[in-house]
């Protein structure tokens, strides 16, 4: 049986632009999958597809059992939305945008003020229920925002980088409110620039990069296709790299990396923390001063470079030069 | 049902809108109250309607003309207020709940009605202090009121074509205003269109604005002295053309405007 959110190669193109280059995704009920990639990566317009925003030019959509192309406005009933930019108008206070939204989820009157009641308590903004949205803070337009999708309390839910551009005290409070609601048994499509938020939310990450999936799997399992740990040394002395090197290759389990210029050497490892200790005596009995030393996890912004070959989030841009011709001139090919 | 809860949930939203920013409301008093006073006392006196240059003729033919001048000014406010909701995040709100397609028009092209109907109220108020005067029935004077409110419906939704079709606010404004000054210029609001030239009072006798300032004129009892309508067909029944071209007008551009909200960005 699919999932509660299923996507089979979807296409969608803007004029020369291939925005959704065959997007496959399958997202079992109750879990959450972090849909993770750069600026201009198709994450936002998979989510517009998904939620009946946007037509697909091809391929097929099932969410919450319903087919998107085909019953839209059937899946509008089972799913919240909670956009990139908060969605809620601003010159209503914050009780009559989440009334407005019951009402227009079918909602009676009286019952869509009864449940705005309880969403401006649990998000925190039962003191500001009355004043106009435009006097919130970023963060409370969020959870406003976030309170509107949740409105009829749908079975699946999408999340169009909900903490870009918040502060880590209004992240935190959301990922609180995310984890909830998972915990609820909410399917939860997530998409984010941020690696951490992937590893802290998502049971499931799928990699997005120029519109196609490029590759899935769990937080672990996407560390480990870059490589397990490694120990990282900085040595005092500019002399002792070639003896350090020495001792870390005797301990590695791969090929050791040098910087010059940082004095730092890395090379990859299994033994965890007995290993960095063996590491730590040897270069003590041998004399070496060092400033540094730890045992590295990749993180998921290693992930994201060994598979693009560029870093994600803003730096996208400086590496367009490179990632240009290689990537976006192909599709463009591809497309005519 | 639910495309009339809907649509009535939207138009809510956009009064209460106008209750939270109270001078575009005040804003759009002004142009029309300036006209009436300007047109009475710079003009009054000097236009010959029908046989009369009397002051108070023309006060009382001139009404009519502002009043429908007035009413197809929310072609602007509607077009903006579509602009500027397509352009915000809200709108993907709206369109990924399970609401009637042309709820978010509807409710906007209703709550601008309403604005409409304060507005005609203010300038007949105005009116009356500068003298205009009716010399019907109550009901044939509401009769008329009734006429130009429904004008003023069918040209909120030609406003909400263009808002939908521009990219700015500003746009929709200018976009809703420019074609406004010839349709109402070219007319019988503000003249007799009987002593233009023979091409424009072709236009001006056909012209969908002039049918309901004349039905206006013959309902308010308004007809200046010695006025001989001409023998085009809207100036001989021009209730039933008033009537016939708003709801023309409003099947044409409403079916428009829905279908290219429904396509908006997909």
């Amino acid at each position: 049986m699919p999932g509660a959110i299923y996507a089979e190669g979807l296409v969608k193109t803007f004029g020369d632009v291939r925005a959704l280059d065959g997007v496959d995704l399958d997202v079992p009920e109750g879990t959450v999958l972090g849909l993770l990639g750069p600026n201009g990566a198709g994450k936002t317009t998979t989510v517009r597809c998904l939620t009946t925003l946007l037509q697909p030019d091809s391929g097929k959509a099932v969410v919450a059992g319903l087919d998107v192309l085909k019953q839209p406005n059937e899946v509008r009933r089972s799913i919240g939305l909670s956009g990139q930019f908060a969605a809620v108008d601003e010159y209503l206070t914050g009780r009559e945008n989440l009334q407005m939204v019951g009402q227009l989820y079918q909602m009676r009157a009286r019952a869509a003020k009864a449940r705005a009641e309880e969403l401006l308590a649990q998000f925190d903004l039962a003191d500001a229920a009355d004043r106009p949205a435009k006097t919130y803070s970023g963060g409370m337009r969020r959870r406003l925002d976030l309170a509107a999708a949740l409105v009829v309390s749908p079975p699946v839910m999408f999340m169009d980088e909900p903490t870009t551009g918040l502060d880590p005290r209004n992240r935190q409070l959301l990922w609180e409110v995310i984890k909830q609601l998972v915990s609820g048994g909410t399917t939860l499509l997530l998409t984010t620039q941020y690696l951490e938020e992937a590893d802290h939310l998502a049971h499931d990450i799928a990699v997005v990069d120029h519109g196609r999936v490029i590759a899935r799997g769990t937080s672990d399992q996407l560390k480990a296709r870059t490589g397990g740990e490694r120990v990282e040394v900085v040595v005092h002395d500019r002399e002792h790299i070639t003896l350090a090197g020495e001792v870390l290759a005797g301990f590695g389990k791969g090929e050791l990396t040098v910087e010059e210029h940082t004095r730092k050497l890395t090379v990859p490892v299994t033994g965890g923390a007995k290993l960095l200790a063996e590491v730590i005596r040897e270069l003590d009995v041998r004399g070496i001063e060092i400033d540094d030393i730890g045992l590295r996890r990749p993180t998921l912004d290693d992930v994201f470079l060994s598979l693009t070959g560029h870093v994600a989030e803003i730096k996208e841009a400086e590496s367009d030069e490179q990632a240009g011709p290689k990537g976006r001139g192909q599709k463009t090919e591809a497309a005519k | 049902m639910s495309a009339i809860s809907d649509s009535l949930v939207i138009t809510r939203r956009n009064l209460i809108r106008m209750t939270r920013i109270p001078e575009m409301v005040i804003f759009g008093l002004v142009q029309p109250i300036m006209f009436v006073v300007l047109f009475t006392y710079v003009f009054g006196g000097s236009i010959q309607v029908g046989s009369s240059t009397s002051t108070q003729a023309y006060r009382e033919f001139l009404m009519a003309g502002i009043f429908a001048q007035t009413v197809t000014f929310a072609t602007a406010g509607a077009g903006a207020g579509i602009a500027d909701d397509m352009h915000k995040g809200l709108i993907d709100r709206f369109r990924s709940l399970p609401m009637t397609r042309g709820a978010v028009l509807t409710g906007r092209t209703i709550a601008d009605l309403a604005q409409t109907a304060l507005t005609l109220v203010v300038l007949a108020i105005v009116a009356l202090i500068v003298g205009w005067r009716t010399h019907e029935n109550f009901g044939k004077v509401l009769a008329g009121f009734g006429l130009l409110l429904l004008l003023g419906y069918a040209f909120s939704w030609i406003g909400a074509l263009i808002g939908l079709s521009v990219r700015t606010p500003e746009a929709a404004t200018s976009g809703g205003l420019i074609w406004l000054f010839p349709l109402t210029f070219i007319s019988n609001a503000f003249v007799d269109a009987n002593q233009m030239p023979t091409f424009l009072r072709h236009i001006a006798e056909w012209n969908p604005f002039s049918a309901t300032v004349q039905a206006c004129r013959e309902l308010f009892g308004n007809l200046p002295p010695g006025f001989k309508a001409s023998d085009a067909w809207p100036m001989q029944h021009p209730v039933w053309a008033s009537l016939l071209w708003s709801v023309l007008i409003i099947t044409v551009f409403r079916t428009l405007a829905v279908r290219k909200y429904r396509r908006a960005g997909a």
